[in-house]
């Protein structure tokens, strides 16, 4: 009775993973890494067709007259606007306009929505659409999803699908017939690279799995844990619920909350659509006022650090893969931030990290230092404020 | 016609030119490259010889192309990507395999099959390697120092290397001294006892040289290679995108984005010296450019003894740069497929076809193929190192085809009698039937193939002897002594002429220091 619930791919999904690496994600067991080592499962995603299970998503339906409204109301981009076959991604707030969660709202078709989150959100919908001519119905069981990124995974679905891909157009959806069953497919992703996530019937779950499969042999196709998608996400600028920010509703203090202007979400907070949201007010004062925080990437200096290392006869030791843990960011004697995942890109063959700081050390350009353990002792490696994303190849938009 | 307005021109557009290029341009000065060719990238490039295959028609692998390059070029940016290889697998005459892994585990497991001893060796000597390379491996991002000279700036050098090899234990330093001197063989079997592992291993031992694995110095030239492999997840060893031509073609990306121009069928002719100054260069066309300074990265051979006048250099130099060893040994064979070559060692898997294949089953094997060569032939039963690109990355081959890349070592440069195309065949299917042996459904995959002895290798990328590093990596040519004593530090006798190619310290391989350190040198000299 205390296990977690298997994936409908676990058949196949369970074959192949080597190490016996598993995670847990919302309740679930998935892949942490298929092989030993995650480079290649990493690469799959930069340069050929990773093919990554995640069903555990939150995925709400919400359908009715009023399902715009409700949206509109409960997330800060402007609703009404979505087109039918296109989706957003968002954030939503409290009151306070401090972030609650994030993820997708797609429009299936005038009145019916799906949303993706990070963690349960059934009960603050409710309480937002009461009132509202809306039923919301969770879906997190019984619709498996597949991502499918990198930039061979067009030519992948393009020789699997009923329906050609071709002009399907980023962060827009459609319906299509997969290895026999039908799907949706939308232009999405938590990667930065060309890509696409797969919806289904959990019951038709292992047919879609090798029909991708088979299709994409010729392509380089490789099934990858989250991992190496940890990695490429750091890469993408793309941030995590309760490893770079915490949800509101958890939040013990204060301090551990944070508004979608200190995310770097300022592009999601449409101020200028018409009427209540929730945190309208909040965000409105922010906006005007200044942020506090912000979130930044930050790169840190391989040389600098190198010389830290060398000091005591090492080459740099940090891991192959994302870090997420807290690593103070100073400048001078003073912490003005910190790091909340850090990760070495093996395309960039960079350090780079994902840092909450302090304004003005916001700013692009700064010169701040990050916090690094040399051999047990705490040192500073010399870290600059870069533009997000790090990475962002041409065809991720084409 | 007559131009005036560079400051500076690079002789050639392999990867150590345009590396060079690209830092000029980068610090914002008027450049140049030349290439004889229709594209960029020396011996580093990718053609499609057969339609839809992608061949990486020299070299084929990356391993110490300097991070610093990648970041400060912003070569990601210009589509530079490392693939990493995860394995490399040889086939044995018992008809069983023996394996190495990128997880080490794996790979001691795998060796335990064959001999608990070297599984427990293999630790070790992991681990003394990696300690060796790392204490030798900042030379390759320093200027080399001159042991002669008294400058402080030399003996702050020379300090510098003292400190590094500081870090090893007596022990280890013992080591070292054996290493420098050591045939590969000797190092490993004083480690190993399983043939095929010791075959394999030597193997990294004689790769460029016109040596065999039982030759004197070749521990030394192992240690060089190892050192690509020591940074763990921060390396740059792989294959890269689109084959060795994806790197070549980044740099270029990169250059001309920083402002370097880039002739291609540009070849140089003479390099024009006035005032003991290098000032221009004249090509083969009749086209006259003129510069502050010319940087060759053509080897040695063609720097000092074809492109200048033998008047403007010291006949010890022109001494040292005629016996600079740069014979080529080694012929690649690459190969266009229809289906996987099947190994009978492994048969229903793909898995090891993602890294390396070696026909390497014993030093012996290896000597015995360097025995045909000294005497002027090439190997009838050659030591192959295989990889398959189109497994690495999809897009080298049409989908559900391959392509297929084989180094191949013996073929050596003065073949008796000359190569011809008859000798040529015959080196070729020396190749295809060695591996034939472990895969016996080769020969019905193959599509189209392409044979280059190191006589092609010269006729097409204009290496003197089709040497792919332009000079042996011999411990008697690196370092202050690349590529003669005395000019090691990329500086000429004749001002504002520089050496930018591998044949310059640290050597040859995808590296691009050579080229960086010129450029840097030329900046220092106020170009």
């Amino acid at each position: 009775m205390r296990q977690l619930r298997n994936t409908p791919f676990h058949e196949r999904t369970s074959a192949l993973c080597q190490p016996q690496n598993w995670r847990k994600w919302a309740g679930y067991f998935v892949v942490g890494s298929y092989e030993h080592t995650i480079d290649r499962e990493y690469w799959a995603i930069r340069n050929a067709a990773a093919l990554i299970d995640v069903t555990p998503l939150m995925k709400y339906i919400i359908k009715g007259r009023d399902a715009a409204r409700l949206l509109d109301r409960v997330t800060t981009r402007d609703i009404q606007k979505l087109k039918v076959g296109q989706v957003y991604y968002t954030g939503w707030c409290d009151d306070e306009g401090k972030m609650i969660d994030d993820g997708t709202v797609s429009r299936l078709d005038e009145t019916t929505f799906r949303m993706t989150a990070a963690e349960p959100n059934l009960r603050w919908l409710m309480m937002n659409a009461v009132g509202l001519d809306v039923q919301i119905e969770e879906q997190t069981e019984g619709v498996a999803s597949l991502s499918l990124q990198g930039p061979n995974s067009r030519s992948v679905l393009k020789r699997v699908c009923e329906t050609d891909i071709e002009g399907l157009k980023y962060f827009r959806l459609m319906k299509n017939i997969l290895g026999g069953v039908e799907v949706t497919i939308s232009r999405t992703g938590y990667t930065g690279d060309l890509g696409y996530e797969i919806w289904m019937n959990a019951k038709d779950a292992l047919k879609v799995w090798d029909a991708l499969m088979e299709a994409g042999h010729d392509y380089g196709i490789t099934p990858v844990g989250i991992l190496a998608l940890d990695m490429a996400r750091v890469e993408a600028g793309l941030f995590m619920l309760e490893v770079d920010y915490t949800s509101a509703s958890h939040a013990w203090i204060e301090a551990q909350k944070s508004s979608p202007f200190e995310l770097g979400l300022d592009w999601t907070v449409a101020l200028d659509k018409p009427g209540y949201f929730v945190g309208r007010r909040a965000l409105e004062r922010e906006k005007k006022e200044g942020s506090a925080w912000k979130l930044v990437g930050i790169e840190i200096d391989w040389v600098g650090m190198e010389q830290l290392y060398a000091e005591v006869g090492l080459p740099p030791q940090i891991p192959g893969s994302a870090i997420r843990a807290s690593m103070p960011i100073m400048v001078g004697n003073v912490q003005v931030g910190y790091a909340s995942t850090a990760s070495w890109s093996p395309l960039l063959k960079k350090y780079i990290a994902l840092a909450h700081l302090q304004k003005p050390y916001y700013e692009l350009g700064t010169d701040v230092r990050m916090e690094i353990t040399v051999e047990h002792q705490r040192k500073h490696a010399p870290a600059k404020v870069v533009k997000l994303p790090f990475y962002e190849p041409e065809w991720k938009k084409k | 016609m007559t131009t005036n307005n560079y400051d500076a021109i690079i002789i050639g557009g392999g990867h150590n030119g345009l590396v060079a290029g690209a830092y000029l341009a980068r610090a914002g000065k008027k450049v140049v490259v030349l290439e004889r060719r229709h594209l960029v990238g020396g011996a580093t490039i990718t053609e499609e010889i057969i339609p839809g295959f992608q061949f990486t028609e020299f070299s084929y692998v990356v391993s110490l192309l300097r991070p610093e390059i990648i970041r400060d070029l912003k070569l990601p940016q210009h589509g530079l990507k490392i693939l990493p290889l995860p394995s490399t697998f040889t086939p044995m005459d018992n008809g069983d395999y023996i394996a190495g892994w990128d997880d080490h585990d794996t790979t001691r497991r795998e060796i335990y099959r064959h001999s608990p001893k070297d599984a427990e060796a293999y630790d070790e000597y992991g681990r003394r390697m990696a300690r060796l390379a790392k204490a030798i491996k900042p030379i390759l991002s320093m200027l080399p120092p001159d042991p002669t000279s008294l400058s402080p700036k030399d003996l702050m050098g020379l300090l510098k290397l003292g400190q590094f090899a500081s870090t090893l234990t007596e022990k280890e330093l013992y080591g070292l001294a054996k290493i420098m001197t050591q045939s590969a063989a000797d190092m490993l079997e004083e480690w190993f006892e399983t043939d095929a592992l010791l075959g394999t291993k030597s193997a990294s031992g004689i790769i460029g040289t016109f040596l065999g694995p039982r030759s004197p110095s070749t521990a030394y030239v192992l240690l060089h290679h190892y050192m690509g492999e020591i940074d763990g997840a921060f390396r740059a060893w792989g294959f890269a995108k689109g084959g060795t031509g994806g790197i070549a073609e980044a740099i270029a990306s990169s250059a001309r984005a920083f402002g370097a121009e880039i002739k291609l069928n540009a070849t140089a002719r003479q390099v024009i010296v006035k005032g003991g100054r290098a000032v221009g260069v004249a090509l083969e066309n009749g086209d006259e450019i003129y510069a502050k300074a010319v940087l060759s990265s053509a080897d040695p051979f063609v720097t000092f003894l074809k492109l200048v006048e033998s008047k403007y250099l010291p006949d010890d130099l022109i001494h040292s740069i005629n016996k600079f060893r740069t014979r080529g040994s080694s012929g690649k064979v690459n190969i266009a497929l229809s289906e996987l070559p099947e190994f009978t060692a492994l048969p229903d898997s793909n898995v090891l076809h993602r890294g390396a294949v070696s026909i390497s089953p014993s030093i012996d094997y290896i000597e015995r193929a360097y025995d045909d060569a000294k005497y002027g032939h090439f190997a009838k039963e050659p030591y192959v190192d295989m990889i398959f690109p189109s497994m690495i990355d999809p897009d080298m081959a049409p989908p559900g085809k391959h392509v297929m890349s084989c180094f191949v070592q013996y073929a050596p440069y003065d073949i008796e009698g000359g190569w011809d195309d008859a000798k040529r065949e015959a080196f070729g299917e020396s190749v295809i039937a060695t591996i034939e042996r472990y895969a016996p459904n080769i020969r019905r995959a193959i599509i189209g193939k392409q044979v280059l002895t190191p006589a092609d290798t010269e006729r097409i990328t204009g290496i003197t002897g089709g040497n792919i590093f332009h000079g042996e990596l011999l411990l008697h040519q690196l370092f202050f002594m690349r590529p003669a004593t005395k000019w090691s530090g990329f500086r000429t006798p004749i001002n504002g002429y520089y050496l930018a190619g591998s044949g310059a310290h640290p050597g040859g391989g995808i590296m691009g220091a050579p080229g960086k350190f010129a450029a840097e040198l030329a900046l220092k000299d106020g170009i």
